[in-house]
């Protein structure tokens, strides 16, 4: 079995008009065991900037800590919070550090940058960027992900809308993988509040 | 394979170890202590590579007492269990410890706690954990008779139906078990449960 397969994960982030929604699942196992069904995947490095991590779950909460420790630097120094572009460009780089021994995670960075536009990207496990101006998903539920997210999304969707079709997209991919499930976790941005939701989904 | 579980009930968390040393198909002894006190309120049961164990949790121990020692107060659990990750993260890509540990402690402020570490450094906070071959029995019979605020004596009953059922049903399964208790007034040992009696060491 793969290591990026040793945890399990589902990923999505979807934007929307004026707003964005990250999307996890909750399962935390060892490979065909599960040891947990509140596992948090995605943190918040500050209000406007969500990053979800996917992969190998001990090398998703040292990178976390890592870039934590990276942002509160840079808000000291700088007076202010990091622009999504930066951010990720940041992560890209902490990733690429460990070309040739690498943290095995798939990091979904969402936020809002410059004028509350989103911003969404996703990035391979050293670092290679890929930038989408509709969805990017990550995890070993990734390729249904792909499909339930292209056949769902719509342009410009309200922040409840997109709730609705990125909760659906999630969950209904999650069904086809094993290995990641029990349930959903659901952050919805705009640039006046941030909704976090529970999703109940098949318990399996 | 060893087998180490534990559960937080109302005011208490208990953690339960097999007490079998065993190398390769030699049993060398069956009363081997495999649950640490960290402290006057916390207890590290671990399971894995017999030297990493021994090693690994005295190291833990003594750098717990050098914070008490440095700065007057004991850790929380939390950070006890967040230090203990981090030297197994710092140690995993250089010369990993391959050791398995739950944590649990009693804090005035929060009560009682519990912690899974992976040997990979995973780390969670839950209210029932188990390492090993014993731990497919142990997390299905805790699944279905755990509830929240158990007394000490309902969770001591649902320790003694996961040992029984360790006994029964596992292979090799380990003859006797050690049951460790952490509350408001401590950490210490509860009972042994044997159905081997080795002879006692003399201390020298």
């Amino acid at each position: 079995m793969s290591i990026f397969e040793y945890n399990g994960c589902a990923l999505v982030a979807m934007v929307g008009k004026n707003c964005f929604a990250i999307a996890s699942d909750r399962r935390l196992g060892v490979q065909l065991q599960t040891i947990a069904t509140d596992f948090q995947k995605i943190y918040k490095i500050h209000e406007k900037l969500f990053i979800g991590l996917s992969g190998l779950a001990t090398d998703a909460q040292t990178l976390y800590q890592r870039l934590v420790f990276r942002h509160k630097l840079y808000e000291l120094r700088e007076e202010r919070d990091m622009k999504p572009e930066t951010f990720a460009s940041l992560v890209s780089a902490l990733l690429y550090e460990k070309r040739f021994g690498p943290y095995f995670c798939q990091p979904v960075i969402a936020g809002l940058g410059d004028e509350d536009k989103p911003f969404i990207c996703t990035m391979d496990s050293i670092g290679a960027k890929e930038l989408a101006k509709d969805f990017v998903v990550a995890g070993t539920a990734s390729e249904s992900l792909y499909g339930a997210c292209e056949s769902m999304f719509k342009p410009d969707m309200e922040p409840e809308e997109l709730f609705e079709t990125i909760s659906q997209a999630l969950l209904s991919s999650v069904d086809r993988d094993c290995l990641s499930g029990w349930g959903g976790h659901v952050y919805v941005v705009t640039p006046t509040e941030v909704t976090e939701r529970i999703l109940k989904g098949r318990m399996d | 394979m060893e087998s180490v579980f534990g559960l937080v009930g109302k005011d208490f968390a208990i953690v339960v170890a097999d007490s079998s040393a065993v190398h390769s198909i030699l049993l060398h002894k069956t009363n081997e202590d495999k649950i640490m006190l960290l402290d006057s309120h916390k207890l590290m049961g671990a399971s894995g590579e017999t030297g990493d164990r021994a090693q690994f949790t005295e190291y833990i121990q003594k750098n717990v007492a050098l914070y008490q020692f440095r700065n007057g107060i004991p850790l929380t659990t939390a950070a006890a269990a967040n230090f203990t990750r981090g030297e197994l993260a710092t140690a995993l890509r250089k010369n990993p410890y391959m050791v398995n540990i739950i944590l649990a402690g009693y804090d005035k402020e929060t009560g009682p706690s519990l912690y899974f570490i992976d040997y990979i450094a995973s780390l969670h906070k839950l209210d029932k954990a188990a390492f090993g071959y014993g731990s497919y029995f142990a997390l299905s019979m805790m699944d279905r008779h755990y509830q929240r605020d158990m007394t000490v004596e309902e969770a001591v009953n649902l320790v003694d139906k996961v040992i029984m059922e360790i006994r029964s049903r596992l292979v090799v399964a380990p003859p006797n078990f050690v049951i460790k208790i952490v509350d408001k007034d401590g950490a210490r040992e509860y009972a042994w449960r044997e159905s081997i009696k080795d002879a006692p060491v003399i201390a020298s």
